[in-house]
């Protein structure tokens, strides 16, 4: 990894992850290559930039052949909100915020994909499986700025508070909200036992190791 | 001319009803409420009567003591012969009662058969079918071809002299649908779909407010009814089916693109254009609205920033988040909306 | 005289009289001195004025809430109440009043004055009765506390779902109001089946039902009515408690539940309780237009009947509340009819009423001035309610301040005026004081007055297109000075009221000391010293007429024998109110607290955790066992010879 590729390349082309670990870095880079190769990034590429583009290339062959029978997403650091934002504090537990929450679920389709917190085409929410992490902040990462696979960046679509609600209720779905704030169930369908009822087992383990960039 | 029901014992009172009268059930301009208006002036006359006659007897009972106050008791038995009279008296008023009660009854009953022959008669040339939110009011226009059905809020229009459907549902809680100077209300309720007919005679501007207590904001949910002339009517029609325009002036286009592109489109729709969510109002011609967020305030270009810039400041606990735009922004989106005629 | 008995057993009789009989009844019937005798008492006095106590606080607390609520409107979109906290004031306004106030204040003048007015000892299961006062003060209690706290009940006093489900009321708001609601029934039921059983078995000899006093007929009446109306609200509101907490779908439509189940139960409930506060009010009514008049009232049968009718037709009208709701309309009809109707027994009890003060010779005291303003007032409210029984009218005035107006006028004119007057005339009964006379009629009229100018521009309001429970409203519809004239008018009744307290309290320090009987009143309750002793009577008396005061002047006839070792009460017979059995009165326990305590902790912890109402069964069950632990054995002569 040279430093003029990581200047040039990659604020462009992945404008949203600005706050990554070293760590990160690396992996997302590497996942990156094929993509990054498509002629709309050419223009910028100038002389050394070749040179860069054909050693890219060269990299990229390497993962060619390569069939990713896993299929998972992959856990990336993606944008962040840090860890203590007191907002967390606020919003989470606050039966007026989780029921806010709840009708924005409905209002901004999160039932599309996530059904009633069961899962369909997205995960379920209300086990106890986080993919990328279960804090406040990271349900609240995760909408504001989107996840690989299909999530969508929510920022500009809906506002903070909304997202912090949102949060506080797909939170209150998995763990045991504070009694005096237990979210509302929403009068509406479901083949499910109501929320309050509903017994919080753990989802069986799955056979499949989590996903990560290791693997790759 | 309206005409106060109440008229009759009212009438000292009457000298301060300095009322506006767009929302008042003497106000006659639909069949029903003229019906009803009726009714209410019966009951006024015949309950005065009696509210007049009971208290002729207290203030005949009450002068009456002067002639024997002696502080003493009744003499045993003494009070049977004197029962006599008031033994009558009391088969009469209770004759009376009855009697007025019955009259009442069957003038009420009349009454509310020949409201629902308004349902009955014929079928209704226009068709709303009215949904009930938190705390504002979407109309659906309906008609047979179904390309032309539009979407408003917050407002109806009819034509007079024909009678209206109004379907009625509720998205949430229970609501009530009441234009007082056209007719009684009705209930919205979650579940179930009601209706009620309005057949509007003069051509005026109403107020509708919902009548069942809906939540927090339950006071800032009213609906603006305009009732036309069926060609002024035809003329609104028309103008609604039509798509929103494009905007032409470079701040219009910026708060076109805003809109597009940020939280306004999350919820409101724009008929034209990529905008087409459903929770919130649909404003292809918020222009055309007389009023903005359900009744709370007039619509212009100052009640617009106000509402844009901090709604929850104008109408606390709606459902339009604070979005906290830049003053660019603002005017952007403002002269955006404005071009929405 | 008849003697019941005579065996070794001390009882009273020739033998024992005066002093000598009042020092055994006091070591029988006294509580023990101190806290503990306030905590275990069972002598229905003591209860009743901790109850009546109790009951016009909370009155005191709902005024203020409509003071506020009254600021709040008096000027169009007034910013000096948010939203949230207005619909909280509305909420609170209307749920003090009808569950905290008027239901249980008069339930508390029944438990004061019925074992006086018929003349026994004490109330039936009065263990049952402390417990009810415990309930009762937890439930109000436990309502204020919430409210303090800013999570008071927000969906209005009659809490129509889907707005009071788990979906629009988030959090413990309406989980509170309801349990509330579960605590004021236990109370209102327990008392309920004390009075009923009280006024059938415990009656003086002689005082058949047909010479029972009108207000214990009124009682009687509004017992029945609690017990048959009571656990339809109980049903409700516990199905809202699981909707809300343990995920039932009764009023969930989505899954074939239905928001209008709640309506129904609500008001088959909901409107016997509008005649459950009348008709005692209607007592209190008769009690002091007989005494003030010095007559009895004019067609007693007349009367009877027209209490039972209403009781009846009751239990017949509560769709009249959902004409707006698209039910079917010829079914109205019959609502309509069964409304309307109410209006014949009601019109029968006014005529009777003025009747008796045109053939009678009416003192004009304060009693009796609330009495002619119960008349003019409940008049307007009656007929305004006669009018809302049509179905198009209703489908204009309903939800508007008209409705408010009417109820204010029906509730206020038919209970709250009739219960001031009846403090005023039973105050010297109660405390052994007169109240004053002077405040007395200045606050009277203040209070009508006051009223008059606070609700009657309501009935324009409401004409004039003004919604209920609109926390604002715009400027230009032309409700403004109707408005600040009402929250003016509420003004000076809230200052009447002020000096009503004042008098009351003046006069309990100052007041002239008042005789047994100092109205020459023809009821028992007025045979016994003033404040009554703890066993009410010495001996029981014998009634011959409806009003046995009158009818014996200087000498009451009385009968001995009960036992005056041991808490003894004479049953008689339902009808005729023949001497039937003597029966042990229980003794002063402090179980009925404990039991108190236990339930009050199963109500509040099952608001948070179901488990609650399992394992919280455990202290309640432990309380109740000890309170019914037999302790001595039963009376060794249950004989009537």
């Amino acid at each position: 990894m040279s430093s003029p590729f990581r200047n040039s390349f990659l604020p462009r082309a992945l404008p949203s992850l600005h706050a990554g670990r070293g760590r990160g870095w690396v992996r997302l880079s590497k996942r990156r290559f094929a993509s990054l190769a498509h002629p709309p990034l050419a223009p910028p590429l100038q002389g050394g930039g070749f040179i860069a583009l054909a050693f890219l290339l060269a990299l990229a062959g390497c993962d060619r052949e390569q069939r990713d029978m896993n299929g998972q997403p992959k856990a990336e650091t993606a944008a962040f909100v840090p860890r203590g934002d007191p907002r967390s504090a606020e919003y989470e537990n606050n039966a007026f915020h989780i029921a806010q929450g709840q009708k924005w679920f409905g209002w901004f389709n999160c039932s599309g994909c996530h059904f009633h917190g069961g899962g369909g085409m997205g995960p379920p929410l209300m086990d106890d499986q986080w993919r990328y992490g279960g804090r406040m902040e990271d349900i609240v990462a995760s909408i504001l700025y989107g996840r690989p696979n299909g999530m969508p960046d929510w920022r500009n679509k809906i506002t903070e508070q909304q997202a912090w609600e949102l949060a506080a209720y797909v939170k209150s779905l998995s763990a045991h909200p504070r009694q005096d704030a237990l979210s509302a169930r929403a009068d509406e369908m479901s083949n499910t036992e109501p929320q309050t009822l509903q017994e919080r087992q753990k989802v069986v383990p799955e056979t499949k190791a989590q996903p990560s960039g290791e693997e790759n | 001319m309206r005409r106060r029901g109440a008229s009759l014992m009212l009438l000292p009172l009457l000298a301060l009803a300095g009322c506006g009268g767009i929302q008042t059930i003497g106000g006659r301009e639909g069949r029903e409420a003229a019906l009803i208006d009726d009714l209410f002036t019966l009951f006024c006359i015949v309950t005065g009567l009696f509210f007049a006659a009971v208290m002729a007897f207290l203030f005949a009972a009450y002068w009456r003591r002067g002639g024997h106050r002696a502080d003493r008791m009744p003499d045993e038995g003494a009070t049977a012969p004197r029962d006599r009279g008031l033994r009558i008296a009391l088969f009469a008023w209770t004759a009376a009662v009855i009697g007025g009660l019955m009259g009442l009854a069957v003038a009420s009953f009349l009454t509310d058969r020949s409201l629902a022959y308004s349902t009955a008669a014929g079928r209704p040339v226009v068709s709303i079918e009215l949904i009930g939110n938190q705390w504002w009011w979407e109309a659906r226009y309906h008609f047979p071809d179904p390309s032309q059905n539009f979407r408003t809020a917050n407002e109806i229009h009819l034509p007079t002299g024909s009678a209206a459907m109004i379907t009625l549902k509720a998205n949430d809680v229970i609501h009530s649908f009441w234009v007082p100077n056209l007719a009684g209300k009705q209930d919205l309720i979650p579940g179930r779909v009601t209706d009620i007919v309005l057949t509007p005679t003069k051509v005026g501007r109403y107020r509708a407010q919902c009548a069942e207590y809906c939540g927090l904001q339950h006071a800032h949910m009213a609906l603006d009814v305009t009732v036309d002339t069926p060609a002024d009517y035809a003329r609104w029609l028309a103008a609604q089916t039509r798509p929103a325009a494009a905007p032409t002036t470079p701040q219009a286009i910026a708060g076109y693109r805003f809109f597009m592109t940020r939280q306004c489109s999350a919820c409101h729709a724009v008929a034209g254009t990529p905008a087409g969510a459903g929770v919130g109002p649909d404003l292809t011609h918020l222009m055309s609205r007389r009023t903005i967020a359900a009744g709370t305030l007039p619509n212009g270009t100052g009640p617009l920033h106000a509402w844009i810039a901090d709604p929850q400041g104008v109408k606390p606990g709606a459902n339009m988040p604070y979005i906290g735009l830049d003053a660019d922004e603002l005017h952007n989106v403002v002269a955006y909306l404005e071009t929405l005629k | 005289m008849t003697v019941l008995s005579g065996r070794d057993l001390p009882r009273d009789g020739e033998d024992l009289q005066g002093a000598a009989l009042h020092g055994r009844l006091e070591r029988t019937w006294g509580d023990a001195p101190g806290l503990w005798g306030w905590l275990t008492t069972t002598d229905h006095k003591r209860i009743g004025k901790r109850y009546i106590v109790t009951a016009l606080v909370f009155l005191m607390l709902g005024g203020l809430l409509a003071l506020a609520m009254r600021l709040q409107l008096a000027r169009p979109e007034s910013g000096l109440i948010s939203p949230d906290r207005y619909n909280q004031l509305f909420t609170m306004h209307g749920t003090t009043m009808m569950f905290l106030f008027a239901v249980p204040v008069m339930e508390a003048m029944a438990i004061y004055l019925v074992p006086l007015m018929i003349g026994t000892r004490n109330i039936s299961f009065p263990r049952l009765n402390a417990f009810s006062y415990y309930m009762y003060l937890a439930g109000g209690t436990l309502l204020w506390v919430a409210f303090v706290l800013n999570i008071g009940p927000d969906a209005g006093w009659f809490a129509y779902v889907p707005l009071s489900g788990p979906e629009f009321s988030p959090g413990k708001r309406t989980d509170i109001w309801a349990q509330m609601i579960t605590f004021t029934e236990v109370a209102a039921l327990a008392v309920a089946v004390e009075l009923v059983a009280t006024i059938l078995k415990q009656r003086a000899p002689g005082m058949t039902l047909a010479r029972m006093p009108l207000f214990v007929w009124g009682v009687l009446v509004t017992a029945f009515m609690v017990i048959f109306s009571m656990p339809s609200v109980a049903l409700a509101s516990g199905m809202l408690i699981a909707d809300r907490l343990v995920g039932t779908q009764f009023y969930n439509q989505y899954e074939h539940g239905d928001p209008l189940l709640w309506q129904h139960l609500f008001w088959f409930f909901g409107h016997p309780e509008v005649y459950i506060i009348f008709v005692p009010g209607a007592g209190f009514v008769s009690q002091i237009t007989e005494t003030f008049c010095r007559r009895p009232v004019f067609a007693y049968p007349a009367m009877v009947l027209a209490l039972v009718t209403i009781g009846l037709l009751a239990f017949g009208v509560w769709v009249h509340h959902m004409f707006a709701t698209g039910l079917p309309r010829m079914g109205y009809s019959f609502y309509t009819a069964a409304t309307m109707a109410v209006a014949i027994p009601s019109g029968i009890q006014i005529f009777c009423w003025i009747a008796t003060i045109w053939d009678g010779r009416p003192r004009f005291q304060v009693p009796l001035l609330y009495v002619v303003a119960f008349i003019v007032t409940f008049v307007i409210g009656g007929l305004s309610g006669v009018m809302q029984a049509s179905v198009p009218i209703d489908l204009q005035v309903h939800d508007t301040y008209f409705i408010v107006a009417h109820f204010h006028y029906v509730l206020i004119g038919g209970a709250v005026f009739p219960l001031l007057g009846a403090i005023t005339y039973w105050f010297p009964k109660i405390t052994g004081r007169m109240m004053g006379e002077g405040l007395g009629k200045t606050s009277f009229w203040m209070i009508f007055l006051g009223f008059q100018v606070a609700f009657f521009p309501m009935h324009l309001l409401g004409m004039w297109g003004m919604p209920r429970r609109v926390y604002t409203y715009p400027t230009g519809m032309g409700w403004d000075e109707m408005n600040m004239l009402a929250t003016l008018g509420s003004f000076v009744v809230a200052l009447a009221v002020l000096l009503f307290v004042v008098n009351a309290v003046h006069s309990l320090l100052r007041g002239a000391v008042a005789g047994p009987n100092p109205w020459d009143a023809p009821t028992l309750e007025w045979a016994t010293p003033s404040p009554p002793p703890q066993y009410n009577f010495a001996h029981i008396p014998v009634v011959a007429s409806r009003t046995p005061l009158w009818d014996n002047r200087h000498h009451l006839p009385v009968v001995t024998g009960l036992r005056v070792d041991d808490r003894e009460l004479l049953l008689t017979t339902v009808m005729e109110a023949r001497p039937d059995l003597r029966e042990a009165s229980p003794l002063p326990s402090i179980w009925p607290l404990w039991a108190a305590i236990s339930t009050t902790c199963l109500f509040i912890s099952s608001i948070f955790t179901p488990w609650a109402v399992l394992v919280g069964a455990f202290p309640v069950a432990a309380a109740l066992t000890a309170w019914f632990w037999p302790k001595s054995p039963p009376s060794p002569e249950p004989v009537i010879e």
